[in-house]
């Protein structure tokens, strides 16, 4: 049997590679690269694939356990015009993004001007005065965006939530890009793929480039909460890559105003630090004491200019979901260009007007809690019972200003190989765009998260969804000569799970335990700590 | 270098060299009670424990326990499974300053585990395959980590394992002694027994094994060889360039320790080895303390005291 004979989409939703029967563009190489490869051959590649994986250690934690990042073998593709489009329209939102961060840290022009009311931002639980008045020293506070992109059912891309906090998922594009040049290297080579292997060296040049002024040659450093938090695969990468220490809040002190890490040879200075910590556990002075994940002092010598936070303090007001809501307006107010990329049509539960269509509609809509991620809270109505429709009606009562809705959005499907055989699942795009302060740079490609169970519109990875390598094609598209068809052997056949790995070992040997040891021992309060309540967030 | 990851490659070099020896130990103890049937397994499962360091045995004890106890169970903190395992963790933590290939066995070797094809592995096979696995962590660390201080702390460690193992060695070959043939499989244990032969020329008494296993400086897994290499570790990882005296703890602890044995004479050492053994052991316990406090204690954290601001 041909490899996707039989692959029926589902409508409404938009289809990526086929129309009907008819297969679309982007996707005629790949279909005619794979038409030849076996069902039994195409799981033995996912097997290898899945073991690869593991013997590098590719994961994420849920909960404190370990897990192997699920991929599907079957890339997903994006022609260059469509590419330019959401490059062009993803810096676009960026350039915005930093203007009005700016502005809401400085002197609140927007508000006064009446593009957005002042009392959106003031009860945001992401404002922190701890950031006002702090200029940085390049002007960039985005240092690194995720703008999350869905498909609707015509195809055309929307933005669904922008992240300028800490999004997470960038080390996946890059691991994901390797193992499927070596799982599919037929199907790879008939393409030309954009490359994203040079992510790292365009983030630490940002990263030098928002040095504190006078700082010729900066240290930069990559800030975990540690082992336990989701992420910590990406981190560790990232350190890797950039060739830059990875440290955790107990690798550093502040002293006079100055962050320094403690080192073998002593105390030694640091400069920039790309944190991957939220905000409320940078530093016990200014958010939650009893965070055990940050340095107490780090803010005032922030504020000092003496070291520099990427991303900046504070960035929470700006992807807000209610923020959200005015975007449009605020790329005209900034830009004076009309958005390149539209949103989702959404409602601001807290307008009295739009209220009442909501309640009235909730059984079709989509709600969402306004400072939720990681796909938390969220209400999709055709699927809710009663009851929780009722336990959400009496939620938005009580604070409408949590609270936003959408129409539910198909997102677009894309073939995926679960269970041994192809089946449409639901996907969305992340792509991620570093700012050096002279130019928003677009990394090619981005994280496509796939929901894995059939019909499933979550596609966040801590509620089970997995990833697809993204190609973006250089140059136009090319119709591939037709080939002769090949008569194909049947075969039925059965993917095996990989055994999910076991909890870590209990162990400490009497005299000299070591630390690994005693840290394998114990759960400590450190370790739900570093899992940041959120999980992981992609 | 960071202080945390310091403290992490030094205990990667222990507890890598920690299931290695292990392993050396179970191998000559399960195929001893297998070919000697006058041996009393009670009494010798017992030693062999209490060498391990396991405190609190239970009265009846056999080898399926034993190995239960230092092998298999990773729950036990004295197996070799906890303490593959352990080498993870802390490969895991030091994970960006790692070589990919060093990560890549690492990492491998604790996933047989986790994934219970360790566990279903036989002895003797069992204690092959963490030989090997041994080999090539070490191997590979030997090819592709630069000779900076990672290296030094991941050298540093693994010598103070491993004469803190070999030490362990001789004691259980001393415990049960009475015959050479439990001298001569400790030596094949070490993979020296042929090197052993070849130095004292086929005249092999219990003395001269000892003697070869604590003093040979050339024998790379003897006590002294270890103690000498450990100390030239902490002797580069010191930059100061002092003209007089040593101001490192735990190069003193050592060097110390290795003139005693080096200089004191034979008979005194092995009139009673268990003793000497443990106070070998002692110091290197000692000596990692001082390590600690030297080089890592930067790692341990502030707290704050007080009320936060927003």
């Amino acid at each position: 049997m041909a490899m996707f004979e039989g692959y029926e989409s589902t409508g409404p939703a938009y289809d990526e590679m086929f129309d009907g029967d008819g297969v679309r563009a982007p996707y005629a190489r790949l279909r005619q690269s794979l038409q030849t490869l076996t069902t039994p051959e195409l799981v033995s590649r996912v097997e290898a694939l899945q073991a690869s994986y593991l013997d590098q250690g590719v994961t994420f934690d849920i909960g404190g356990e370990e897990r192997a990042f699920p991929l599907d073998i079957l890339p997903r593709v994006i022609e260059q015009d469509t590419w330019s489009r959401l490059d062009a329209g993803v810096q676009q939102r960026v350039k915005a993004l930093e203007m009005f961060l700016a502005d809401v840290y400085d002197a609140g022009q927007v508000f006064d001007d009446g593009v957005i009311p002042r009392r959106v931002i003031t009860t945001s639980s992401h404002y922190h005065r701890a950031a006002a008045n702090v200029r940085p020293p390049n002007g960039v506070r985005v240092h690194v965006s995720g703008i999350d992109l869905i498909r609707d059912n015509q195809g055309e891309f929307r933005v669904l939530e922008d992240n300028v906090r800490v999004p997470s998922g960038v080390s996946y594009v890059m691991t994901n890009r390797r193992a499927i040049t070596s799982a599919l290297p037929e199907t790879t080579a008939a393409h030309r793929i954009r490359p994203v292997a040079a992510y790292p060296q365009r983030l630490l040049a940002a990263l030098r480039a928002a040095a504190p002024a006078g700082v010729i040659d900066p240290t930069v450093v990559v800030l975990t909460p540690g082992v336990y938090n989701g992420a910590y695969f990406e981190h560790a990468l990232l350190a890797r890559t950039m060739g830059v220490e990875l440290v955790e809040g107990r690798d550093l002190e502040c002293r006079r105003g100055r962050v320094m890490m403690r080192t073998t040879q002593g105390l030694a200075p640091v400069h920039v630090i790309y944190r991957r910590v939220d905000d409320e556990f940078l530093d016990p002075v200014h958010f939650r004491a009893d965070s055990m994940l940050g340095c107490p002092g780090m803010i005032d010598a922030a504020r000092a200019g003496n070291v520099v936070l990427a991303n900046a303090v504070g960035n929470g007001v700006a992807d807000d979901k209610l923020v959200y809501t005015y975007l449009p307006d605020i790329i005209r107010y900034y830009l004076s260009e009309e958005p390149v990329i539209n949103n989702v049509d959404t409602w601001r539960v807290g307008d009295a007007e739009a209220r009442e269509e909501v309640l009235d509609r909730l059984d079709e809509l989509v709600l969402k809690p306004v400072d939720g991620s990681g796909g938390k809270g969220i209400v999709i109505g055709p699927r809710a019972t009663r009851a929780e429709l009722d336990e959400l009606r009496a939620k938005i009562l009580q604070s409408p200003r949590d609270w936003i809705a959408q129409p539910v959005v198909q997102l677009s499907t894309v073939p995926t190989f679960v269970d041994g055989e192809l089946g449409p699942r639901h996907v969305d795009l992340r792509p991620f765009a570093v700012n050096d302060g002279n130019r928003v740079w677009v990394l090619p490609g981005g994280l496509t998260r796939v929901a894995l169970a059939q019909g499933e519109l979550i596609v966040n990875s801590s509620r089970g969804g997995g990833s697809k390598d993204t190609w973006v094609l250089a140059g136009p598209p090319v119709w591939p000569t037709p080939s002769d068809d090949e008569p194909q052997p049947e075969h039925e056949v059965e993917v095996e799970t990989p055994e999910p790995p076991a909890p870590p070992p209990v162990a400490t040997r009497p005299e000299t335990p070591g630390p690994a040891i005693t840290a394998l021992t114990s759960t400590h309060e450190q370790a739900e700590q570093q899992q940041q309540e959120g999980g992981a967030r992609c | 270098m960071l202080s945390r990851i310091a403290e992490s490659m030094f205990w990667i070099g222990r507890y890598v060299e920690r299931a290695e020896d292990t392993a050396r130990i179970l191998d000559v103890q399960t195929s001893l009670l297998l070919e000697d049937a006058t041996l009393d397994v009670d009494e010798t499962c017992h030693g062999l424990l209490s060498i391990m360091g396991v405190e609190e045995t239970p009265d009846d004890v056999d080898i399926d326990f034993v190995l239960q106890t230092l092998a298999y169970d990773p729950a036990s903190p004295v197996s070799i499974a906890a303490a593959i395992a352990a080498a993870r963790e802390s490969a895991r933590r030091a994970r960006e300053t790692l070589s990919v290939p060093m990560w890549e066995v690492i990492n491998t070797a604790h996933r047989d585990i986790v994934s219970g094809t360790f566990a279903r592995r036989r002895t003797p096979h069992v204690f092959q395959w963490v030989r090997e696995r041994a080999a090539l962590i070490n191997g590979t660390a030997d090819a592709t980590m630069t000779r900076d201080e990672g290296w030094q702390f991941l050298m540093l460690g693994r010598c103070i394992e491993r004469a803190d193992m070999t030490s362990r060695l001789v004691a259980t070959a001393s415990v049960t002694s009475g015959t050479t043939d439990q001298w001569t499989s400790t030596l094949r244990a070490c993979g020296g027994y042929e090197a052993f032969l070849r130095t004292y020329r086929g005249l092999s008494t219990e003395r001269a094994a000892a003697e070869f296993l604590l003093l040979d400086r050339l024998f790379p897994r003897s006590v002294v060889f270890s103690l000498n290499r450990a100390e030239q570790c902490l002797d580069n990882l010191e930059v100061s360039g002092q003209r007089a005296g040593i101001h490192n703890d735990a190069q003193r602890l050592i060097g110390r320790t290795r003139a005693e044995l080096e200089y004191r004479s034979l008979s005194d050492v092995v009139a009673d080895l268990p003793t000497e053994m443990e106070r070998l052991q002692r110091t290197c316990a000692l000596a990692t303390e001082a390590v600690t406090k030297r080089f890592f204690a930067g790692a341990e954290s502030l707290a704050w005291h007080g009320t936060g601001g927003a």
